[in-house]
C-alpha cells in the first residue's frame, strides 16, 4: 500500500531521491578488458550469484511440483478457459456460464473504473485541500489541517470498512432514503444519481459539435497569436472554452438538449430509473478518494510552496495581476514539483484499489482470490494478478513521465 | 513619584500595547474578514463545524453505545492472550519506558550525553527480539509456558508485526540498494526487478501470496500463520527501504568516495564505514515515514483472519452481542492508531531538526 511519505515530504529537497529521471549518469563506452584480474572476479561474482539464484529457484519449483502433485494439480493457465460458475454482483455483461478469463476482464474493467473516478475526485479534493492549507483564512487553514491529519494518520483499510459497514449500511432504507435536491438520493442500497443519456436522434447534433470545436479551436490560436504579438499574458484556452460554450447554447437553443436526463424516481419498492452507485462501490470510492486526498493535500501544499518566493514579488514588479502571478508563473512551476510524486499518489491509488477485497466489491483482486479459491490454482492465478496490476502501474506511469517531460523545464 | 515611574516605560515602548477587545479584533480581522471573499469561507467553515459538531455531538451523546470500549478493551489491547501470563507485557512495557527515559535524559544531557546513547544502542537493539522471546515463551517451560501465535492479538500484534517488518526489512533494503547501484549487471538486473515488481504490487497481494504459497514452496515445513505475515510485510517494505537507502546513498557526495580511496580504503570499507553511515543518517526520516506506513498498513493481515487490533475489532463488530456498533469501534481504534502514527510523524519531524536534515525552504 506503501503511501510514499517521504516522497511527499521530500518534494522540495534537491533531486528527490528515488525518481530514477533526475540522475543522469553518463556513461563512457566500455570495452572488456580480460588482462585486469577485477574483469575475472567481476565475472565469476556474477557466475556464482546466478547460481544461488537458479538453486534456489530450483528448489522452490521443485517443491511447488511436488505440492501441487500432492493436491492434483499442474501448473498451467488452461483454467483461463474453464467455466468460472460464480457470481459477479455488478460490473460489464458477465453470466455464470462464462469462463474465468471473461471474470478477469469484469474485475478489470471494475478497478479500472475505480481507479479512474478515484483518481478524479482525489485530485480535486487534493487540489482544493493543498490550497486550502495555504488559505489566508485561519479557520479554513484549520479545517484543512485537521481533515489531512486524520486522513493520513489512520489505516486506509480501517476507513474503507467504516464508510461501508458503519456510514452507507447505516443509511436509511430506500423509503426514507436521504434526498439531495430530488436529484441524488442515498440509502443503504447505495446511490441513487441522475443518468445522462443521448438523445435518439443525434445526427443534426454531430454536425454541430464538430462545428463549434472547430470555432473553439480557431479562436485559441487566434488569440494566442493576437497575445503574442502583443506580448501580453492571457488565457487563450479560457478564451476557446467560452466561445464553445457559447456555441453549444446557441445550439441547445435550435436544436434541443442533445442529452436526456433519467432522474432516480422513488416506486414502491425501489428507485427507478437514474443511476444506481452500489454500496460496495460508493464506499470504495469514498474511501479512496478521500484517503489519497489528504496525500495529495501536501503535495499540492509542498510544491506551492517550494517555489522561490522571488518569482511572485517578481511577477507583483512586473505589473501582473494577483491572479495572473498564481496561475501563469506559480502554479506552472509548482506542477514541476508535484507531478512526480502525484504520480507516485496515483499509483498508489491503483494499487489500494485491491483493499476493495475486504468490503466485497468485485473488482481484479476478488475475483482473482475467488477464482483461487474455486479453482486451487494458486500460483498461476496470483501471477495473472500480478501481471495486471503490473501493467495498470506501468500504462499510468506512462501517461504521468509523458506529461511530466511536458512540464520540463527547457533551457 | 508614583506619576512619572510610567513615563519612560511608555517611552521605551515603541508601539503600546493594545487593549485585548482590540486585539482580538485586529486577529479576527486580520484572519477571518480581510475581504468580502474572506468572510464568506468563514461563514462557510463556521456552518461545516457547527453541522458536523452537533451532528456527531448528538449520535455520540444520545445513539452511541460505548459499552463495547471497556467491555473488550484487554481484547483490544492484547488479544486472547492468557490472562495469566499478563505480567509479561507489564515487564515489557516497565523495560521500554525505563529506556526511552534513559534516552530522552541522554538527549538532553550535553556532557555525557553522547556516551551515553552508545550505551544505550545494545539494550534498544536487544529489546525487541527479547520482547519476541518474551512473548514467545519457552516450550515445555512451567515457568514461562510457550503462547501460540494464535493468541497473539490486539495491538500487541499490530506492534509487533511493525517493529519486525522494519527491523527485518532494513537489512534486505540496504543490501538490495547496494544491488541496485552495483556494476556487475547480473546483480543490479535482479535487484532492479525485485524492487520494481514488488513496488507494483498491492500489499493485499503480497500478504496473500505469503500466506497462501510459503506452504506450496516449503512443504512439510509448517510456518506459523503471524510469521507468514511477516515474511509478506518484510518483503513487502524492504522493496520501498531500498529506494529510502538508494536516495541517501545517492545524496553522498563524490568527494566521500575519493577521500576514502585517497586514504587507501577498500571499496567494501568506504562503504561501511564512510558512505552507509551518512546516507542512512540522512534518510532517517524517511525511515521513520516508513514504519509509519508500515504501522498503518499491518492493518490488512486482518484480511487473513489475523487478530490485529483491527482483527479483533471486526471480529467484535461481528459478535451478535455487539452487531452493528462497528462505528464506535472502529473510530475507537482509528483514534489509538491517529495517536501512533501522529506521535511518530511529529517525533520525526523534531528528529529532523535535530539532525539538521531541514529541507531548505
Amino acid at each position: 500500500m506503501s503511501d510514499n511519505r517521504e516522497q511527499a515530504a521530500r518534494n522540495g529537497g534537491p533531486a528527490g531521491p528515488g525518481s530514477g529521471r533526475t540522475r543522469v549518469r553518463p556513461r563512457p563506452a566500455r570495452r572488456i578488458r580480460w588482462d585486469d584480474p577485477t574483469t575475472i572476479w567481476r565475472i565469476v561474482i556474477q557466475v556464482l550469484f546466478l547460481a544461488v539464484i537458479v538453486a534456489v529457484g530450483a528448489f522452490f519449483y521443485r517443491n511447488m511440483t511436488e505440492s501441487l502433485r500432492s493436491l492434483g494439480l499442474t501448473f498451467n493457465f488452461r483454467w483461463l478457459k474453464l467455466q468460472a460458475g460464480f457470481g459477479i454482483s455488478e460490473g460489464i455483461a458477465y453470466d455464470l456460464t462464462d469462463t474465468y478469463g471473461r471474470a478477469f476482464v469484469v474485475g478489470i474493467v471494475n478497478t479500472v473504473k475505480v481507479v479512474f473516478f478515484g483518481i478524479v475526485f482525489a485530485s480535486v479534493i487534493g487540489l482544493v485541500g493543498g490550497l486550502a492549507r495555504l488559505s489566508s483564512n485561519w479557520l479554513v487553514r484549520a479545517l484543512a489541517t485537521v481533515y489531512v491529519e486524520v486522513f493520513r494518520n489512520t489505516p486506509l483499510l480501517l476507513q474503507l470498512l467504516f464508510w461501508y459497514g458503519a456510514v452507507i449500511l447505516k443509511l436509511p432504507p430506500v423509503r426514507q432514503a436521504v434526498n439531495l435536491f430530488d436529484r441524488v438520493f442515498l440509502s443503504q442500497r447505495g446511490a441513487y444519481i441522475p443518468r445522462f443519456m443521448l438523445v435518439e436522434d443525434i445526427g443534426g447534433w454531430r454536425v454541430f459539435f464538430i462545428a463549434a470545436m472547430a470555432v473553439s479551436v480557431a479562436v485559441y490560436f487566434y488569440r494566442r497569436r493576437q497575445l503574442m504579438l502583443q506580448d501580453r499574458p492571457g488565457f487563450p484556452s479560457v478564451w476557446a472554452l467560452a466561445s464553445f460554450v457559447v456555441l453549444m447554447a446557441g445550439g441547445w437553443l435550435v436544436l434541443g438538449s442533445p442529452v436526456t436526463v433519467d432522474l432516480p424516481v422513488l416506486q414502491r419498492f425501489n428507485f427507478e430509473g437514474g443511476l444506481q452507485l452500489t454500496p460496495e462501490f460508493t464506499a470504495l470510492l469514498l474511501g479512496l478518494s478521500v484517503y489519497t486526498g489528504a496525500f495529495i493535500a501536501e503535495v499540492v501544499r509542498g510544491g506551492i510552496q517550494a517555489v522561490d518566493k522571488g518569482q511572485r514579488e517578481a511577477a507583483l514588479a512586473l505589473g501582473l495581476r494577483p491572479f495572473h502571478v498564481q496561475y501563469l508563473v506559480i502554479i506552472p512551476q509548482a506542477l514541476r514539483i508535484i507531478v512526480p510524486p502525484l504520480t507516485s499518489q496515483y499509483l498508489n491509488l491503483a494499487k489500494n484499489s485491491s483493499l476493495a477485497v475486504a468490503i466485497g466489491y468485485p473488482e481484479l483482486f476478488n475475483i482473482g482470490t475467488t477464482t483461487m479459491n474455486q479453482s486451487g490454482q494458486t500460483i498461476p492465478v496470483f501471477l495473472v494478478i500480478i501481471a495486471c496490476y503490473l501493467s495498470l502501474s506501468l500504462l499510468t506511469s506512462l501517461f504521468m513521465n509523458w506529461w511530466n517531460r511536458r512540464l520540463a523545464y527547457v533551457q | 513619584m508614583a506619576a512619572t515611574a510610567p513615563a519612560p516605560r511608555a517611552a521605551v515602548r515603541v508601539r503600546p500595547k493594545d487593549p485585548w477587545p482590540r486585539r482580538t479584533v485586529d486577529w479576527l480581522v486580520k484572519n477571518l474578514f480581510s475581504s468580502w471573499f474572506n468572510t464568506l469561507l468563514t461563514l462557510v467553515s463556521l456552518w461545516v463545524i457547527y453541522f458536523t459538531v452537533t451532528r456527531v455531538w448528538r449520535w455520540a451523546t444520545e445513539t452511541a453505545v460505548w459499552a463495547v470500549i471497556p467491555a473488550n478493551f484487554q481484547l483490544f489491547l492484547v488479544g486472547v492472550y492468557p490472562r495469566d501470563q499478563l505480567w509479561r507485557f507489564h515487564v515489557i512495557l516497565g523495560v521500554f519506558a525505563v529506556l526511552t527515559a534513559l534516552s530522552v535524559a541522554a538527549a538532553l544531557n550535553r556532557d555525557f550525553g553522547r556516551k551515553a546513547m552508545r550505551w544505550l544502542v545494545t539494550p534498544w537493539l536487544l529489546f525487541l527480539p527479547g520482547s519476541m522471546f518474551l512473548l514467545w515463551g519457552l516450550p515445555g517451560s512451567e515457568t514461562l509456558p510457550h503462547v501460540q501465535t494464535s493468541s497473539w492479538g490486539g495491538l500487541t500484534l499490530t506492534l509487533v508485526l511493525a517493529a519486525v517488518g522494519i527491523a527485518g526489512s532494513l537489512p534486505i533494503g540496504i543490501l538490495l540498494a547496494l544491488g541496485r547501484r552495483s556494476s556487475l549487471p547480473v546483480i543490479s538486473v535482479f535487484s532492479t526487478f525485485f524492487i520494481e515488481t514488488v513496488r507494483g504490487t498491492p500489499l493485499v497481494a503480497i500478504i496473500f501470496m505469503a500466506h497462501l504459497m510459503v506452504p506450496i514452496f516449503l512443504p512439510g515445513v509448517t510456518i506459523d500463520r503471524v510469521i507468514r505475515a511477516m515474511i509478506g510485510l518484510t518483503l513487502f517494505t524492504s522493496a520501498y527501504m531500498a529506494e529510502n537507502v538508494r536516495g541517501g546513498l545517492q545524496s553522498i557526495p563524490k568527494g566521500q568516495y575519493e577521500a576514502a580511496q585517497a586514504l587507501g580504503m577498500s571499496p567494501a570499507l568506504t562503504m561501511i564505514l564512510v558512505i552507509l553511515p551518512q546516507a542512512l543518517r540522512s534518510v532517517l526520516p524517511s525511515i521513520v515515514g516508513q514504519f509509519i506506513s508500515l504501522f498503518k498498513d499491518t492493518s490488512l493481515v486482518a484480511i487473513i483472519g489475523l487478530m490485529d487490533l483491527l482483527g479483533i475489532a471486526r471480529s467484535i463488530t461481528a459478535n451478535p452481542a455487539w452487531a452493528g456498533l462497528q462505528a464506535e469501534t472502529f473510530l475507537f481504534i482509528a483514534i489509538i492508531y491517529w495517536i501512533f502514527c501522529f506521535a511518530l510523524s511529529y517525533g520525526s519531524r523534531r528528529l529532523e531538526r535535530m539532525l539538521g536534515l531541514e529541507r531548505p525552504s
